[in-house]
């Protein structure tokens, strides 16, 4: 905190000995609450790709970062976006990890005019829903996830799912594209329980999975109760393979878990950070900026968005109606997450999918991993 | 459904029960004593929980890795510093508003319960994000054929057990529980009678939040994973089950904590709808039967409360 504060400060004193034009960008993202670690992993890289903007002596503008917090819940969201939206110096913003909170705020970002890029949510709705010109997307949506994933899994052998899945929008979605793809795919899914993104037990609902047998646990839903469902399907001798989400793929779930995580499988979109040509200038950069927080796996996205949104208004100017036209016209623009290209809805279309999977301790790249060699094995297999 | 599954089901059904029961046996002592509600309760038991968990950190880094010395030190650690925390909300935050309304203690509880809860989050390294709590109890598991036994269940259900007996000998058995019963049932009598008042309350709320702290650590020992939030809902639960039972009751609180459980249970597997709902059958549930027993399942009697 205190060396994002001495930044800030810095950048400001800089600023008024260039005396460039000042710029307000927004950055809204959970700072606090159980996902919290996304959030502000997704804020620092934000703020990094600000940072090194202002130290660059060709940007016409000195660039404030304003960073709020949504609290991964709908009803704060909804205020942040307005206090945002509604604010006049503010010209764009990169908004929103979880789902259930974009698809409540774009509206608002429609009615005031505010160009945004959204750099972790993953409902497909959140562009597809609507024809709002305002809303863009870096990361690809969980329709894309959930086919690779269905299919990958089904490769492996697996056949017979259990699907847990948290009752928010995120969850929902999840729930309904996997289910559809899987039925593609030839996989059965026994039981589907839906489960409060607060809930702490849940014996009744995985001792009612055991009984049904499944090869594999599917879990749609964020990381804290993904390492809660885990830890408690070994209480009850549950042996099945965990399958996640995106939502899954935070430091803090293998953290949570120990050497339980191992095995675990999830899915994302964007090849992984390490393996783009920007990947290694951004892990670092942002480990020079010397945050006390990992970037977590979306991170790289929202310094992507922001970096995006600071290239449109360097290019037609602090003008939230220039720049929304010029996001709308992007494509093929090179960015460390890869080639960007918006559709008509504002979405990447580039949306390569990465699997995953946790060895030692580490999510690693299922091609890298020791399990595509079968030197180790899923579960069950 | 056979017989294994079912006796999963109870299993489950009784940690959760023993769990709850644990919890509204401090909000009932509370109530008892000071006729008060204390809505920090759950956020102190998930501060002891961490008290329990840096405990374990400390004693691992020391290098001593017999699980049973951690544990007794994660217990010891986790129930005293509740005990004292308890007593320094009883004596700095209760005590004094002692004549003001009722609902002043309940607002100045429930926002000490904020300050605990994002105090975690803020400043306990990482701790926003769940923390592995470790394995201290033997693993070993028997299957009969769907139902798996816990070695590690079977201790945590018998430790909350004798944790409920030794509060009853407590309050029934000896001289402090005597004054306790006497400053539930009348403050001035008792004070007349030469029981320090003030002392006697103290004491009823360091107790009543040791055993939370118990709770707390039974949570994480069964659960093996502890995070900034998990004293919320355990609070909530509590506090029904202490209401349904009859509040300053302790036998009600106990019986409202396994009927709680109970009533989750059933929603999350008897019921056609999905168990996302468990929490409102169950709430539901505790709401007619508030309405149906307004003073509880076990009605007070002023002689038997405590």
């Amino acid at each position: 905190m205190s060396a994002f504060t001495i930044a800030m400060v810095l950048s400001v004193a800089v600023g008024f000995a260039e005396a460039k034009d000042k710029v307000k960008v927004a950055f809204i993202g959970p700072l606090t609450g159980g996902v919290s670690a996304n959030g502000i992993g997704g804020r620092n890289s934000a703020d990094l790709a600000v940072q090194l903007r202002n130290a660059d002596a060709k940007a016409k503008y000195e660039y404030e970062l304003v960073a709020l917090d949504d609290e991964c819940k709908p009803n704060v969201g909804v205020q942040v976006a307005t206090k945002t939206a509604s604010d006049k110096k503010i010209i764009g913003a990169v908004t929103h990890y979880c789902s259930a909170v974009a698809i409540g705020a774009v509206d608002i970002y429609n009615k005031f005019s505010l160009p945004v890029i959204v750099w972790g949510a993953v409902l497909p709705d959140i562009t597809y829903g609507n024809t709002y010109k305002e809303v863009h997307r870096v990361n690809g949506t969980m329709i894309n996830q959930n086919d690779v994933a269905a299919e990958f899994m089904a490769g492996q052998g697996y056949k017979k799912w259990v699907i847990i899945h948290d009752t928010t929008d995120y969850g929902k979605g999840h729930n309904k594209y996997f289910s559809e793809a899987l039925k593609k795919n030839g996989g059965e899914i026994l039981a589907t329980f839906g489960v409060t993104a607060e809930q702490q037990d849940f014996t009744a609902e995985l001792t009612k999975a055991k009984a049904l047998n499944p090869e594999v646990i599917y879990f749609g839903g964020l990381t804290p109760i993904g390492v809660r469902i885990r830890s408690q399907m070994e209480k009850l001798g549950l042996k099945a393979e965990f399958q996640g989400t995106s939502g899954i793929m935070a430091d803090a779930f293998i953290a949570g878990l120990g050497p339980l995580a191992e095995g675990i499988v999830a899915f994302r979109e964007g090849a992984p950070v390490d393996k783009l040509p920007g990947g290694k200038f951004f892990v670092q950069k942002y480990k020079d900026q010397g945050y006390a927080e990992s970037p977590e796996a979306y991170g790289p996205f929202a310094f992507a968005a922001m970096n995006l949104l600071l290239d449109s208004i360097e290019e037609v100017g602090p003008n939230r109606k220039k720049v929304r036209k010029m996001l709308n016209g992007t494509a093929n623009r090179d960015s460390i997450v890869g080639k960007i290209t918006f559709d008509d809805h504002g979405q990447n279309t580039v949306a390569a999918i990465t699997k995953y999977v946790v060895q030692d301790g580490k999510w690693v790249v299922w091609e890298d991993s020791e399990y595509v060699s079968g030197k180790r094995k899923l579960q069950g297999m | 459904m056979d017989a294994g599954l079912l006796g999963q089901f109870v299993v489950n059904g009784m940690m959760l029960g023993m769990m709850y029961a644990l919890v509204a046996v401090g909000f009932t002592l509370f109530f008892g004593v000071l006729d008060v509600i204390k809505f920090s309760h759950g956020d102190v038991l998930m501060v002891g929980t961490f008290a329990g968990f840096s405990t374990y950190l400390g004693i691992s880094a020391l290098g001593i890795d017999n699980a049973f010395v951690q544990l007794i030190g994660v217990l010891v650690a986790a129930v005293c510093s509740m005990a004292f925390l308890g007593a320094v909300i009883a004596r700095y935050l209760v005590l004094p508003l002692k004549s003001a309304p009722p609902l002043n203690v309940l607002l100045i509880t429930l926002m000490l319960g904020t300050v605990l809860r994002e105090t975690v989050r803020l400043f306990y390294p990482d701790g926003s994000n769940p923390k592995p709590f470790p394995y201290l109890l033997p693993t070993d598991s028997w299957a009969f054929g769907s139902f798996t036994l816990r070695a590690d269940s079977m201790i945590l259900l018998l430790g909350g057990l004798l944790v409920i007996v030794g509060v009853h000998i407590l309050i029934n058995k000896t001289k402090m529980g005597l004054a306790m019963r006497a400053v539930a049932q009348d403050e001035e009598t008792a004070k007349c009678m030469g029981i320090n008042f003030t002392l006697i309350v103290l004491l009823t709320f360091a107790l009543g939040s040791g055993v939370a702290a118990f709770a707390g650590v039974m949570n994480g020992l069964y659960y093996n994973e502890i995070n900034f939030g998990m004293g919320l809902l355990l609070g909530v639960i509590g506090f029904s089950a202490a209401i349904i039972g009859g509040l300053g009751n302790i036998y009600g609180a106990i019986l409202g904590g396994f009927l709680f459980a109970g009533l989750q249970t059933i929603g999350a597997v008897a019921l056609p709808f999905s168990s996302a709902y468990k929490d409102v059958f169950a709430f539901s549930v505790v709401i007619a039967l508030m309405v149906w027993r307004p003073t509880g399942l076990i009605a007070e009697k002023s002689s038997e409360r405590v």
